[in-house]
């Protein structure tokens, strides 16, 4: 079964979609959107890296990614300059740094549009059982930092003060959008990563009503994205990273039309 | 470790009698010096209130207090394994994360649902417990901190302004709670307002300070001291309006006047 390509194209966008809804949640929660589109923009030195040292690529990736997260977590606190224009500053040059660098590897033959905007249908089985380790790892461990993580999203000064272990919570955070963007690299490719984290997410936000709700429903509007999109891409012959970002685009739009309300007070008075 | 203490240690808290005690305490902040040899130090059942010109360095002495910020100098010794309940000033939660009240109560300790509503009735919000937390009143939302603080049974309240948004019955209500927590489980209690009068009624100690302690004492010697008077020259000797004043009705939530002592819950009110 997994000989098919196109059966492994959609294992990998789902596999890639449950983990990147629920996270995308966080992302925005705690409008880390930019922040996002920056570490996912370094992936490509990452591929370069790998390349230019015979290393596993997703490895390469999943490192440089975390460095450069925990580099601007540490700019940022420095506070000299606004977040925005760090964030561009790094987002740009990171993409470009990987751009030089794998124009530098000699003899290095890369397809730049396949990572830059995805290649699911070149997905191997080894691809596959990478994306499969990588997202259960990270399933796992962003069910474990869910409620921490919860509360510093909150209040990260009651968090602590409460006794959440801050730093290891947020170091925890920097992997778990390392290793999504190391297995949705090659799904919709670096420069469109992020779209696939907060566009499901929210589209979540207007069925939800807790936070579990929505990183559930999340998941559920990224599988469908993936779905849609790798069909839209084989019936119209339309590059498939870009199409599923597309079919995510038109399921958040169609369902802000939807008429939904759920009654926010649902609760009797408690007997007194 | 006498076994009383490791029981007591195992299920959290702190046996120690004086919970925080800062000895010479200093803050700088990008080149600006905060706070200059502060001292104090807050026992068991203890009100300290930190009052303050605004820019006098409260805030940030809480922050360092809490064990938020490190101190650029002094001394800090917190009681071992001490719960602290904390109410900052203000929150805000984004309208993007969908979040009850009853959720907002439990991010850090579970708790069963009935000990949730009592909470919230003891703080007079028992209405809100599902309420998505970005609807609720700035009034409201105080009193919610102040309810998430409590569940975590602490041995030291710290309070940022607990008195900011809420009006003034409400106000003395608040007030009254924090009292009677402070007599029930004999926690200590540190506050920062500027709120002189209805503050310093309910402290056993004032400090006062603007960057360095400018004296410190007891709520009666505060207001006569020449430092105090210069600080908050409109407070006068009189400054302390002692937040007595009987109600023979008190309101409900949803305003109806009930006579004092009807219900349990607001005997308090006829102190």
């Amino acid at each position: 079964m997994l000989d098919d390509f196109v059966i492994r194209a959609v294992l990998a966008g789902l596999m890639v979609a449950v983990v990147a809804g629920p996270l995308g949640a966080f992302v925005v929660w705690r409008r880390m959107a930019y922040f996002g589109d920056t570490v996912s923009h370094s992936a490509l030195l990452g591929v370069a890296l790998g390349f230019l040292l015979g290393l596993n690529l997703n490895l390469l990736v999943t490192v440089v990614c975390v460095l450069v997260a925990v580099l601007l977590v540490f700019l940022q606190r420095r506070q000299e300059l606004a977040s925005d224009t760090l964030l561009g500053i790094l987002a740009h040059s990171a993409l470009s740094l990987g751009m030089v660098t794998v124009a530098f590897v000699e003899g290095l033959r890369v397809d730049l549009m396949a990572y830059l905007f995805g290649d699911i249908l070149a997905v191997t089985r080894g691809d596959l059982a990478a994306i499969a380790v990588g997202g259960l790892f990270a399933l796992v461990l962003l069910m474990i930092l869910w409620r921490p993580l919860l509360a510093i999203t909150v209040h990260e000064e009651i968090a602590r003060v409460e006794g959440v272990p801050v730093l290891p919570v947020r170091l925890g955070l920097m992997l778990l959008i390392a290793l999504v963007i190391a297995s949705a690299m090659q799904v919709v490719g670096v420069l469109l990563i992020t779209a696939l984290m907060i566009i499901p997410a929210a589209t979540a936000r207007r069925f939800a009503r807790t936070p579990e709700e929505m990183g559930l429903l999340a998941a559920g509007f990224g599988v469908l994205a993936v779905l849609l999109g790798i069909w839209g891409s084989f019936s119209h012959d339309t590059p498939t990273g870009p199409s599923i970002v597309v079919a995510a685009m038109l399921v958040f739009v169609v369902l802000q039309f939807v008429p939904f309300s759920r009654s926010h007070h649902p609760q009797v008075p408690p007997p007194e | 470790m006498s076994e009383a203490k490791r029981k007591r240690i195992q299920g959290g808290g702190t046996l120690d009698p004086v919970l925080i005690e800062a000895r010479g305490l200093g803050l700088i902040r990008n080149g600006r010096t905060i706070l200059d040899d502060v001292s104090l130090s807050i026992r068991r059942g203890q009100v300290v209130v930190v009052i303050g010109p605004n820019g006098a360095g409260k805030t940030s002495l809480l922050r360092v207090l809490l064990g938020l910020w490190e101190p650029s100098r002094g001394q800090l010794n917190r009681g071992l394994h001490m719960r602290v309940g904390y109410m900052p000033q203000r929150i805000q939660v984004d309208p993007i994360l969908p979040l009850s009240v009853r959720r907002f109560l439990t991010l850090r300790h579970r708790a069963p649902l009935p000990r949730l509503r009592e909470g919230l009735r003891q703080v007079g919000v028992p209405r809100l417990l599902e309420a998505p937390i970005q609807t609720l009143s700035g009034g409201e939302m105080q009193r919610v901190l102040l309810a998430r603080a409590l569940l975590g049974e602490p041995d030291l309240l710290v309070l940022d302004e607990p008195a900011q948004g809420v009006d003034v019955t409400g106000q003395g209500e608040v007030f009254n709670l924090i009292d009677r927590l402070r007599r029930d489980t004999g926690c200590g209690v540190l506050m920062v307002s500027h709120e002189l009068h209805l503050v310093m009624a309910a402290a056993d100690v004032v400090v006062c300070i603007n960057q360095h302690v400018c004296c410190t004492g007891r709520p009666e010697e505060v207001s006569r001291h020449p430092e105090y008077q210069r600080l908050f020259p409109d407070a006068g000797v009189h400054g302390i309006g002692i937040y007595t004043h009987h109600h023979n009705h008190v309101h409900d939530l949803t305003g109806e006047v009930k006579p004092v002592g009807g219900t349990a819950e607001n005997k308090d009110d006829a102190r």
